[in-house]
């Protein structure tokens, strides 16, 4: 299978601090990939590295190679057009205050989508894709913010899908929620991965187990293992991933 | 079953909760006291003007034209929009932008930044008067507009240019960064993401440095008496002197000859800072729901 990223010696510093230390991953296509690790490992910071959030962190600075699709993505790239490629869906569900409609058209406008019919198709499409479509039809042009906090989750989904990225990166995008949301959010996972790359943080090992075919498990800046999520789970090679995952530290 | 709530305190248990313990009282007493002298005060001063000032209401004082024997007050209310109006317009769109900069664009801790920031704060702290006084010698002056509207107006809005930017990077401070982040991960420029989504949520914030700065506007003499001048008809142009319902009242009052109206002016300025203040609400209110 092809890799949709290919990180190689990677190094990543705050002011002098430094937060990932010679980082080398690929991210195979169509899969579910894991980061799972302590809080403060960089795993949040690795995945930032790959839509190019940490522009935002003026302090931030980056050497090695970052390949999107064999382009390198730190050279002379439209950073607009690789985060429409590669999406992202945060910790906290994040819906802008407006309404659910002009939520998930804010992408496709962004990209100069104008043309109503051709929104209105697309919020339908994404809406349905984020196993939304049913519970907020009837109010689409109700604020985003009414909605429970599992229903903005998805919401924020379905705008992240709007703009029909190749990779969708996922912070923690369940521990905000209750255990229904989460597994409805897991289901949709599983279902989006048949179309989407998806590269998920979590702190919940059971969920890494669930949902992803990769794991990488990292620990104070390094990648210490990564390799198929069920030889993580059940032969892990290194002694540190095996204190983790059985809950001896971390 | 019959239901007892049991969040009815009675108002024994509440003197004894209070008996046992002192400062609580004594705090309860503080508050109370502190609400009751800002309410009396208020009330006062309302109801002194509006008892000095609405019998002297008269149609004549609503005419187009100002004599000395009948001081209508018509033209300086129309003075006092425009003003509002001009003023709003030269100091709104550049204290708003001089906040996004400081707030969106500037790299966060810059020492620029900082001077900007002290600047604006030492401006909002001057007296009005510096401000004429200044408005005098440069607008009226030195780049020879005489004592007119346009004079008064600039003044008027390098005095609330600080409160305005003061008020909107406050408020854009307080658009949550997790907005930004969702916006630019969906590959938002900065300027997409300035307008369409930090500009919609800081509306009210801004909204409120506006009505702050209408206020000030409205209830400026010093400023305006060196830079606008005391003519108390209609202008026809922005070079027209003319005088706002403030510098109205306060020549009225400083004459001494029509005292009764000049606390009739006070009933109209009470008015017209009442009606613009509802309707910043109410726009206000609009933003909040998200329905402009």
């Amino acid at each position: 299978m092809n890799n949709v990223f290919d990180v190689s010696n990677l190094d990543l510093y705050y002011a002098d601090v430094q937060a990932l230390k010679n980082v080398n991953i690929g991210i195979a296509e169509k899969e579910i990939s894991a980061l799972i690790g302590p809080s403060g490992c960089g795993k949040s910071t690795f995945l930032r590295v790959l839509n190019r959030m940490n522009d935002l962190i003026e302090t931030c600075s980056i050497t090695g190679e970052v390949l999107f699709n064999g382009v390198n993505i730190y050279e002379n790239i439209d950073v607009t057009l690789l985060r429409k490629k590669v999406g992202m869906v945060f910790q906290k569900p994040n819906p802008f205050p407006m309404s659910v409609y002009d939520n998930i058209a804010f992408g496709p406008r962004t990209h100069g989508i104008k043309k109503k019919g051709q929104l209105d198709e697309i919020v339908e499409k994404s809406l349905k894709a984020a196993a939304m479509w049913d519970e907020v039809k009837d109010r689409l042009r109700k604020s985003a913010l009414s909605l429970s906090g599992g229903q903005q989750q998805r919401v924020c989904i379905a705008r992240a899908l709007a703009v029909e990225p190749q990779v969708l990166l996922m912070d923690e995008p369940t521990s905000a929620l209750d255990p229904i949301s989460t597994s409805k959010i897991e289901d949709l996972m599983l279902e989006l991965k048949e179309k989407y790359t998806i590269v998920i943080v979590t702190h919940n090992m059971q969920q890494a187990a669930r949902i992803s075919q990769k794991t990488a498990f990292f620990l104070l800046g390094e990648i210490i293992e990564f390799a198929s999520t069920d030889d993580i789970f059940s032969l892990p090679k290194d002694k540190r991933t095996e204190d983790y995952i059985t809950g001896r530290f971390g | 079953m019959k239901r007892t709530s049991i969040n009815q305190i009675s108002l024994n248990s509440r003197i004894k909760t209070y008996l046992r313990n002192p400062f609580s009282l004594l705090m309860l007493l503080a508050v109370t006291l502190a609400v009751l002298i800002t309410v009396v005060v208020l009330v006062y001063i309302v109801g002194y003007i509006l008892v000095k000032g609405v019998p002297y209401l008269t149609p004549s004082l609503f005419e187009f034209v100002y004599t000395s024997t009948n001081v209508s007050l018509f033209p300086s209310i129309i003075t006092t929009l425009f003003m509002v109006a001009i003023s709003l317009v030269i100091a709104a769109p550049i204290g708003i932008f001089c906040a996004i900069y400081l707030v969106e664009y500037a790299k966060r801790g810059n020492r620029f930044v900082k001077y900007v920031r002290i600047t604006t704060e030492t401006l909002s702290g001057i007296p009005s008067i510096v401000y004429g006084l200044f408005g005098l010698l440069f607008f009226v002056m030195a780049l020879n507009m005489g004592t007119s509207i346009i004079a008064g107006c600039l003044t008027l809005s390098i005095m609330i240019l600080p409160l305005i930017i003061r008020t909107t990077e406050e408020a854009l401070k307080s658009v949550p960064d997790t907005f930004r982040e969702g916006s630019y991960g969906l590959g938002a420029t900065r300027l997409r993401t300035v307008f369409m989504v930090i500009l919609p949520s800081a509306v009210p914030g801004i909204l409120a440095g506006i009505i702050l700065s209408i206020g000030r506007i409205v209830g400026e003499t010093a400023a305006l008496i060196y830079t606008a001048g005391t003519i108390a008809q209609i202008p026809t142009s922005l070079g027209d002197s003319a005088r706002t319902l403030s510098i109205h009242m306060y020549s009225l009052s400083r004459e001494s000859l029509h005292t009764s109206e000049a606390y009739a002016t006070a009933v109209v300025l009470l008015i017209v800072v009442l009606i613009i203040n509802f309707f910043a609400n109410v726009i206000a209110n609009k933003f909040k729901r998200g329905k402009l």
